[in-house]
C-alpha cells in the first residue's frame, strides 16, 4: 500500500514539474506576475510529492518488504540498518529517485531563499528547473519504475554488492548527486540568462552561491569515492582514472573553471558570455555523467543494447539538454553585450587562464574517457585508455595550472605586474626551491617528479598563505592592525586561502604516495617477521570470524617501530550472505607521515597466507587537502556577500567595488 | 556506486591477489621492470584495471608470460610487441600513436595551445580606443554627479 502510495506521488510529482515547467514561463514571456508566482509553491510540492516517494521507497527497505521488487534484488534481512537505507540508491532505479529527490531540493531552496531575485528570473529559472524534472521524473516514471511489485513475494532478499557494504560508500552518491544536481542551478541561472538577455554582477552574485554549493558537495563526493576505493579495493591505489570516476571528476573541473570564472563577471563585469557558457557546459557534463553511470554504456557497448529504452531515454534527455541549451546559446549570446576590457598579465587575464587550463584538463579527461568508445562505434577498433595516457596529458596541463595558482591573487585587476607578483611571492619561491633541494639530496636517485612535485605543493601552500599576509599586511603593519584586519578579512579571503593551500597540500600527498610507496608481498606463515618501511610487521595467525550478514577469517598482524609496539592490525576476508561473496578488509594503521596497509590474501601451498604490505608515506594528505579545499568553500559560501538573495541588482549606473 | 565495472570485476575473478609472491623473480630489477610493464598492460576480463592490480586468474597468466620473456633477455619494447602481437592493441593502457590515435593523443594540447593564442592575441588595453559616451549614458552621468 505504502508503495503505491509512493508511486502515485511519483507520478503527481512528474505532473506538478510540468506545470513548473509551463506556466511560469508563459507567465515571464507575457509579464503575468501571478503566473510567474506559481512557480514558488510548484517548486515545493514537487519537492513534497518526491520525498514522499523516496520516503516510501526508504520504508520498503527498512521493513525489507520483499514484494517489492527492487528491494528484493537489492537488500536482504540480515543487513544491518544503515545499508537498508543506502540499499536505496544502490541500484538504477533508486539512485534516479535520489537524483530527483536533489534536483527539487535544489529548485525549493530557490524558491524560498531566492527573495530578493527578480520575479521574472525566479520564474524562469524555477521553469528550466521544473523542465529537467519533467525529464528525469518521466525517465523513473516510464523506464525505472521502483515501485514493480512482486507476486507471490519472495521470502528473502538477493542482498546488497558487498562492496558496497561499507559507509564511505553508503553516503557517497547523496554527496556526489547533490554536486551534480545542484549544477543544474548554475545552468537554470544561465538558460535565464539567455532568454532574458541580460548578464551583470548581479546575476554572477546570484548563481555564485549556488555553484559554490554545488562544488562543495562534489568535492566531498570526490574525494569519498577516492578513499573508498583506498581501503576497500585493497590495492592502496586511489585514483583510477576508472570512467566511473572520470564522469564525476569533469563537473568538479568544469565546477572549479565557473567558480572563478564567475567572480570576473561578478567584480569587473567581463568574460560574461563565457561564463554562461561554462554554466550550461558543467551542468551538460554532469547529464554525461549520469549518462554514462546509467546507462551502461561504460562496461560495454552491448549492455547499452539490453536495456535499449532507458538508454535511448537518456540519451534524450542529453540532446535536449545540452544541445537545446547550446542552440539558445548561439542564438542569444552574441546579443550580450561584452564588458570590462583587460590585458593579458592582469587578475582576469590569471582567471581566463586558470579557465582555459581547467577547461583543457577537462577535455582531456572528456577525450580520454570517450575516444575508445567512439573510436569502437565508428570503426569497430577496440583500444583501451588508462592511467599512463592520462599521466602524459593530464599531468602536465595540471602542472601548469599548479604553477599559476599562486600567481593569479597577486595580480591587480585589469592589468598586472608579473615581477611585481613574484616579487611578493618570492617567499613562496624560496620554499619550494629549498624543498626541492632537500628531495634531491635526500633521494638523489629517485625520480625526477619527486623533487618537482614536493616543490610545487610548497609553492602552493606558501603561496596561499603570503596572500592571506598581504591582505591583513603582516609584519608591514603593526601585530594588532594585522590581527584586526584579519578578523574583519570576508570569509571567501579565508576561502580562497584554503582552497589554494588545500590544493597544494594534495599534491603534496599524491606526489609522496606514488612516488615513495613500499610494498612488500610475501606468503607468511603464522609467527613470520618482514620488514615494511620503518615498521616490523609480524603475522600472528588468524581466527574465524562472525559478523551480522557474513563469517570469515580474520588474520591479526603485530607492528612494531624500534622495537616498540605500535599497534596489532586486523585484515579480515569475509564472506557474505547470501550471495557467498568475498571480500577483503584492509589493516590500517593512519598516521600523518603515512598509513601502514596490511592485507591478508589466499592461503598458500606451502600453509602460509599471501599478504600484501604497504607504507603509503604522506598519503593521507591527499584527503586533508581536499578537506581543506571543502573548507575553503564553505567559508566562501558563508560570506555574507555572497549570501543567496543578499546582493540586489545595482542600478544602472551603480559602482562594482574593486575588491 | 563507484567504479561499477571494477567491482564487478572484482566480483566476478573472486578473492585473490594481484601479484602473487610466487610469481615476484628473484632479481629486483628485472621484478621492476615486469612491474612498470604490468601497470602498462590492460587485464582483458577486467574493465579498466591493469594486469597488476587485476585478480583475474588471466591476469596472473599474462604477468607470468611476461617475467618469462623478461628473464629470457629480452627488451621491454620486444615484450610488449610480443604481447600486442597476442591479444591486439586492446591490451595497451597507453594507446600507441597511429592513424586512429592521433586525435586522442594531439587533442589536448592543440586545443591549449590554440587558446593559449588567443589569450594572447587579445589586443592590448592600451591600444583599445576608448568609445565616447553615447547621449543617454551622458545624460545618466550628468544626474548621477549632481
Amino acid at each position: 500500500m505504502i508503495a503505491e502510495l509512493g508511486h502515485f506521488a511519483l507520478i503527481l510529482a512528474l505532473g506538478v514539474a510540468l506545470f513548473q515547467f509551463v506556466v511560469p514561463l508563459v507567465g515571464a514571456q507575457r509579464g503575468d506576475p501571478a503566473l510567474m508566482r506559481a512557480a514558488i509553491p510548484a517548486a515545493l510540492i514537487q519537492f513534497l510529492l518526491i520525498a514522499a516517494a523516496f520516503a516510501a521507497l526508504m520504508h520498503a527497505y527498512v521493513i525489507s518488504d520483499f514484494s517489492v521488487q527492487n528491494v528484493f534484488e537489492n537488500s536482504h534481512s540480515e543487513k544491518p540498518l544503515i545499508y537498508k537505507i543506502s540499499g536505496v540508491w544502490s541500484n538504477h532505479e533508486g539512485s534516479l529517485i535520489l537524483w530527483v529527490l536533489i534536483l527539487a531540493l535544489f529548485g525549493a531552496a530557490v524558491a524560498v531563499f531566492g527573495n530578493n531575485l527578480p520575479l521574472e528570473l525566479k520564474a524562469r529559472v524555477l521553469a528550466v528547473q521544473g523542465s529537467i524534472g519533467v525529464a528525469f521524473l518521466a525517465f523513473s516514471v516510464f523506464t525505472s519504475d521502483p515501485f514493480t511489485r512482486l507476486d507471490p513475494p519472495p521470502i528473502e532478499g538477493n542482498g546488497l554488492n558487498p562492496l558496497l557494504q561499507d559507509p564511505a560508500l553508503a553516503f557517497h552518491p547523496p554527496f556526489l548527486y547533490a554536486g551534480y544536481v545542484g549544477l543544474s542551478i548554475a545552468f537554470a541561472f544561465a538558460v535565464a540568462a539567455l532568454i532574458d538577455g541580460k548578464v551583470d554582477a548581479a546575476w554572477a552574485r546570484w548563481v555564485r552561491p549556488w555553484t559554490l554549493a554545488a562544488w562543495i558537495f562534489l568535492t566531498i563526493g570526490v574525494a569519498m569515492g577516492s578513499w573508498w576505493a583506498y581501503y576497500t579495493l585493497g590495492w592502496g591505489g586511489f585514483w583510477f582514472w576508472d570512467p566511473v570516476e572520470n564522469s564525476s571528476f569533469m563537473p568538479w573541473l568544469v565546477a572549479t573553471a565557473l567558480l572563478h570564472s564567475a567572480i570576473v563577471v561578478e567584480k569587473r563585469n567581463a568574460l560574461k558570455i563565457w561564463t554562461v557558457f561554462l554554466s550550461i557546459l558543467a551542468f551538460s557534463l554532469s547529464l554525461l555523467g549520469t549518462f554514462l553511470v546509467r546507462s551502461g554504456v561504460l562496461t560495454s557497448v552491448h549492455a547499452f543494447a539490453v536495456s535499449p529504452l532507458r538508454g535511448i531515454f537518456v540519451l534524450g534527455i542529453l540532446g535536449v539538454f545540452i544541445g537545446g541549451s547550446l542552440a539558445l546559446f548561439a542564438w542569444r549570446a552574441p546579443g550580450l553585450k561584452a564588458g570590462g576590457l583587460f590585458a593579458p598579465v592582469s587578475r582576469e587575464g590569471g582567471l581566463v587562464a586558470n579557465n582555459l587550463l581547467l577547461c583543457v584538463a577537462a577535455l582531456t579527461v572528456f577525450i580520454g574517457t570517450l575516444y575508445p568508445l567512439a573510436l569502437q562505434i565508428l570503426t569497430e577498433d577496440k583500444i583501451s585508455v588508462g592511467p599512463p595516457y592520462f599521466n602524459i596529458t593530464f599531468g602536465p596541463i595540471v602542472l601548469a595550472l599548479l604553477i599559476l595558482v599562486p600567481i593569479g591573487p597577486f595580480l591587480a585587476w585589469k592589468r598586472g605586474d608579473l615581477g611585481l607578483s613574484l616579487r611578493r611571492l618570492w617567499l613562496g619561491l624560496a620554499a619550494a626551491a629549498a624543498v626541492a633541494l632537500i628531495v634531491l639530496v635526500i633521494d638523489v636517485r629517485g625520480p625526477w617528479l619527486a623533487p618537482v612535485g614536493l616543490a610545487l605543493g610548497a609553492w602552493l601552500i606558501v603561496g596561499a598563505a603570503l596572500e592571506l599576509a598581504q591582505k591583513i599586511g603582516l609584519f608591514r603593519v603593526p601585530l594588532g592592525t594585522s590581527l584586526s584586519r584579519l578578523a574583519g578579512l570576508p570569509g571567501a579571503s579565508f576561502g580562497m586561502a584554503l582552497a589554494h593551500g588545500g590544493l597544494g597540500i594534495v599534491v603534496v600527498g599524491i606526489i609522496a604516495m606514488s612516488l615513495w610507496k613500499v610494498e612488500v608481498i610475501a606468503a607468511m606463515k603464522p609467527g613470520e617477521t618482514r620488514q615494511v618501511g620503518a615498521y616490523t610487521v609480524t603475522f600472528q595467525g588468524e581466527a574465524p570470524l562472525t559478523g551480522a550478514n557474513y563469517t570469515g577469517r580474520a588474520g591479526s598482524f603485530l607492528v612494531t617501530r624500534g622495537g616498540e609496539t605500535v599497534v596489532t592490525l586486523v585484515s579480515e576476508k569475509r564472506e557474505y550472505r547470501p550471495s557467498r561473496r568475498t571480500i577483503t578488509q584492509v589493516g590500517l594503521n593512519q598516521t600523518l607521515a603515512g598509513d601502514l596497509y596490511v592485507v591478508m590474501g589466499d592461503s598458500t601451498a606451502d600453509g602460509g597466507r599471501a599478504i600484501r604490505m604497504y607504507f603509503n608515506p604522506l598519503v593521507n594528505f591527499i584527503w586533508l587537502g581536499a578537506f581543506s579545499m571543502f573548507l575553503g568553500g564553505a567559508f566562501s559560501l558563508a560570506d555574507r556577500r555572497f549570501r543567496v538573495g543578499a546582493p540586489r541588482r545595482a542600478p544602472a549606473l551603480g559602482t562594482v567595488p574593486a575588491e | 556506486m563507484k567504479r561499477l565495472a571494477m567491482v564487478l570485476c572484482f566480483l566476478m575473478a573472486g578473492p585473490a591477489f594481484a601479484v602473487q609472491p610466487d610469481e615476484i623473480l628473484k632479481d629486483p630489477a628485472l621484478e621492476a621492470r615486469a612491474r612498470a610493464l604490468s601497470a602498462e598492460l590492460r587485464c582483458l576480463v577486467c574493465q579498466n584495471q591493469s594486469i597488476d592490480d587485476s585478480e583475474a586468474p588471466l591476469a596472473r597468466d599474462l604477468r607470468l608470460l611476461i617475467r618469462e620473456h623478461l628473464v629470457k633477455g629480452e627488451s621491454d619494447a620486444q615484450v610488449m610487441d610480443f604481447v600486442v602481437e597476442r591479444y591486439g592493441d586492446f591490451v595497451l593502457l597507453k594507446p600507441r600513436f597511429t592513424e586512429r590515435t592521433w586525435i586522442l593523443w594531439l587533442t589536448p594540447f592543440a586545443v591549449l595551445l590554440l587558446g593559449a593564442i588567443g589569450l594572447f592575441r587579445r589586443r592590448p588595453l592600451a591600444s583599445e580606443a576608448e568609445r565616447p559616451l553615447s547621449e543617454a549614458e551622458k545624460s545618466d552621468l550628468e544626474k548621477a554627479l549632481k
